[in-house]
């Protein structure tokens, strides 16, 4: 039985702002449970970047063998996070592959060939995770490579620690999962909930944080029930429902619909005492913390038309994504488009022979009915834009300010506050690219901050050199003088 | 003891003349027009000159003085030409300001002879070697100004787009609705 949320009356609510309500498109995959026997591919190519920030350091050799759980690249530099074997092989070797990425272009990447055993790296005995001090959760976070699985790959033992740092006194656990097709999280809530609460407890404790608060849209009564039966007895936890609204798993929105406060443009969640993570991270985070495990796969949503059989794989890292397709049954005569994450926000990938990492929360294989592919018509000025941005921008006017080139101005008109949503996108009647301009001007701007720090750093070698060239003549003539003494006194 | 006079003199030359020209150069400055200094300073300050000017200040004298236009520094690119064009007030057409595509020196190790010629122009020390020892660039440092091409002995430098990685590729700009549809 699903008891009613009373939470509710008492926890001040804001409205939200915007948003759109895409068709769901969840039935396909939501009702099958995941799939966790996935046969090992030949070869499973990892890149040294899979998160946020610095590549990992690769600790391996091409030859070396390893066994699963292995360290093959460590992290480095400040926001980094380290690299994992997904199954027991042979180092193949370390060289430039393909990345999941709209350019495809090719990143460093380990290649490993499995040896078929998938043999464990000596596991550590199991341990109390409540004995340990924060500091000692975020060592163990950190060393199992654990990334914010949600979608953005923030490396998780930073965010932990930053947390624990500034004091936080609310952990959002986002379960909102509002992106179209992806079930990734729905599954694991349904089928992991005790695992994911035992790891909402190791970051509570691990941040020295009073509440924790699991927010699931109400469109998935069963993960709402099954995470609200494994928290019953834990009283700092409470699972609440929000409403099922694109974009309701944007950090902001949940902060401000559950605690009632604004993050400020430009500011972290952090800077109202809260702190956010995807449920997937938490069951990561328990499995690393009480067994010692690495991340090394991750639930995968296979899903879109153009799949026959679609359903969530837990996937190793490293997979291919045409691998994990053809597995589902994919047809590619009717893909028309292929999107790694979800519709609204994932990437469009130019093909599919790239490999499964961590930020992938689903792939998907699009028919042409899908995708409706269309040419952008002139802006009528409807303005559904603007009353579906979730930030309460002026989609339309930035857009017309980038279309001519004043980036400046679409600055002015809050590009920077643009969290890349696709909600007017996906509005507009004129089937405008407007994401797309917003994403191009983004990266004008940063095209230009990095001229202009070039520059600076010009300004600074030539002046560098100057000042070498003129010590050089001083000591040339120095000697010059000197010379002239010596063999004057001579 | 000569050597010690001569030390000694030679230094206390130096220092009296130094503290002379330190003093003159502050007491008896002319003072220049302060908007070529902050023009100055949002050029390279490579001194290439490629603009036809022997350096980045003439560069900054002419244009303060309406001699040249505002789109006159091709290593600077759109992104300078606009923002000169807003500090000194004047209307310019951006488009026909082409941006280079950013470009880098490269050495080619089997003609390089390594004669140090191309790392004494460098502007920016962005070349290091060593007399009979392959040269070498440090793609972070060069800015493409093409000085080391032209000294060149064994024209193994060389100009090469920098090469497109994810760390600066970037999203194009889309196509536009077509007019009239």
């Amino acid at each position: 039985m699903v008891v009613p949320d009373i939470g509710a009356l008492w926890r001040r609510r804001s409205k939200i702002r915007g948003g759109v309500h895409p068709e769901p498109r969840k039935e396909s995959t939501a009702d099958k449970p995941i799939v966790a026997n996935f046969p090992l591919p030949e070869r499973l190519y990892l890149p040294l970047q899979q998160h946020l920030g610095q590549p990992a350091e690769p600790v391996v050799r091409a030859g070396d063998k390893v066994l699963k759980g292995q360290l093959l690249a460590a992290s480095r530099g400040a926001v980094s996070a380290s690299v994992h074997a997904s199954t027991s092989g042979t180092v193949a070797a370390i060289e430039d592959y393909p990345a999941p990425h709209p350019s495809g272009l090719p990143t460093a990447t380990i290649v490993l060939e499995p040896d078929g055993d998938d043999r464990w790296v000596e596991e550590g005995a199991e341990i109390d995770p409540f004995g340990l001090t924060p500091d000692e959760i975020c060592a163990r976070v950190d060393r199992a490579g654990i990334v914010g699985l949600g979608g953005a790959a923030f490396p998780s033992a930073l965010k932990l620690n930053l947390g624990w740092r500034s004091r936080i006194r609310t952990l959002i656990l986002n379960g909102g999962e509002c992106e179209p097709y992806l079930t990734c999280d729905d599954r694991l809530m349904r089928e992991r909930a005790a695992e994911i609460i035992e790891g909402v407890r190791i970051m509570l404790h691990g941040l020295q944080c009073p509440t924790a608060l699991i927010a699931i849209e109400d469109n998935k009564p069963e993960a709402y029930a099954a995470m609200r039966g494994a928290a019953k007895n834990h009283g700092r936890i409470e699972v609440v429902q929000v409403p099922s609204l694109y974009p309701m798993g944007w950090e902001k929105n949940l902060v401000t619909h559950l605690t009632g406060k604004e993050v400020p443009a430009g500011g972290r969640p952090t800077d109202v005492g809260v702190l956010l993570h995807n449920v997937a991270t938490a069951y990561a985070v328990q499995q690393a913390v009480r067994y010692g495990r690495p991340l090394i796969s991750r639930v995968v949503t296979v899903s879109g038309e153009a799949v026959e059989s679609p359903r969530n794989v837990e996937t190793p890292f490293g997979t291919l994504l045409s691998e994990l397709l053809a597995f589902c049954g994919h047809r590619p005569e009717r893909t028309a488009r292929y999107v790694m994450g979800g519709p609204m926000m994932g990437d469009v990938l130019p093909h599919v022979q790239v490999p499964v990492v961590k930020r992938t929360s689903g792939i998907l294989a699009l028919t042409p009915e899908e995708v409706q592919a269309t040419d952008a018509r002139p802006c009528i000025r409807c303005g559904r834009c603007v009353s579906a941005c979730p930030v309460g921008l002026l989609p339309l006017e930035m857009m017309t300010r980038i279309r001519a080139g004043q980036f400046d101005a679409a600055v002015s008109f809050g590009l920077r506050d643009c969290i890349s949503c696709s909600s007017c996108s996906y509005v507009c009647p004129s089937r405008i690219p407007l994401v797309h301009y917003f994403k191009y001007a983004s990266g004008e701007l940063m095209a230009r901050q990095e001229a202009q720090q070039k520059t600076e750093r010009t300004n600074r070698l030539a002046e560098e050199k100057r000042r070498r060239l003129e010590r050089a003549k001083q000591a040339a003539a120095q000697r010059k003088a000197q010379t002239a003494a010596s063999e004057h006194a001579s | 003891m000569y050597i010690l006079f001569a030390v000694v003199s030679l230094t206390a030359l130096g220092l009296a003349l130094g503290f002379m020209l330190g003093a003159a150069a502050r007491y008896f400055k002319v003072e220049d027009n302060p908007l070529v200094d902050e023009i100055e300073k949002m050029m390279p300050g490579s001194q290439c000159g490629q603009c036809g000017f022997p350096g980045c200040r003439p560069a900054a004298e002419a244009l303060v003085a309406g001699k040249a236009s505002a789109t006159l520094c091709p290593p600077g690119g759109k992104a300078l030409a606009e923002q000169l064009a807003n500090k000194l007030s004047l209307e310019i057409d951006l488009a026909g300001v082409e941006d280079q595509a950013p470009m880098v020196a490269r050495v080619s190790e089997a003609t390089c002879i390594g004669c140090t010629r191309c790392f004494k122009v460098c502007p920016t020390d962005a070349i290091v070697g060593a007399p009979k020892q392959i040269h070498a660039v440090i793609a972070d440092a060069c800015i493409a100004c093409g000085k080391c091409v032209e000294v060149c002995p064994t024209e193994c430098l060389r100009m090469q787009p920098v090469k497109t990685t994810l760390r600066n590729w970037r999203w194009a700009k889309p196509q536009p609705a077509p007019a009239g549809a």
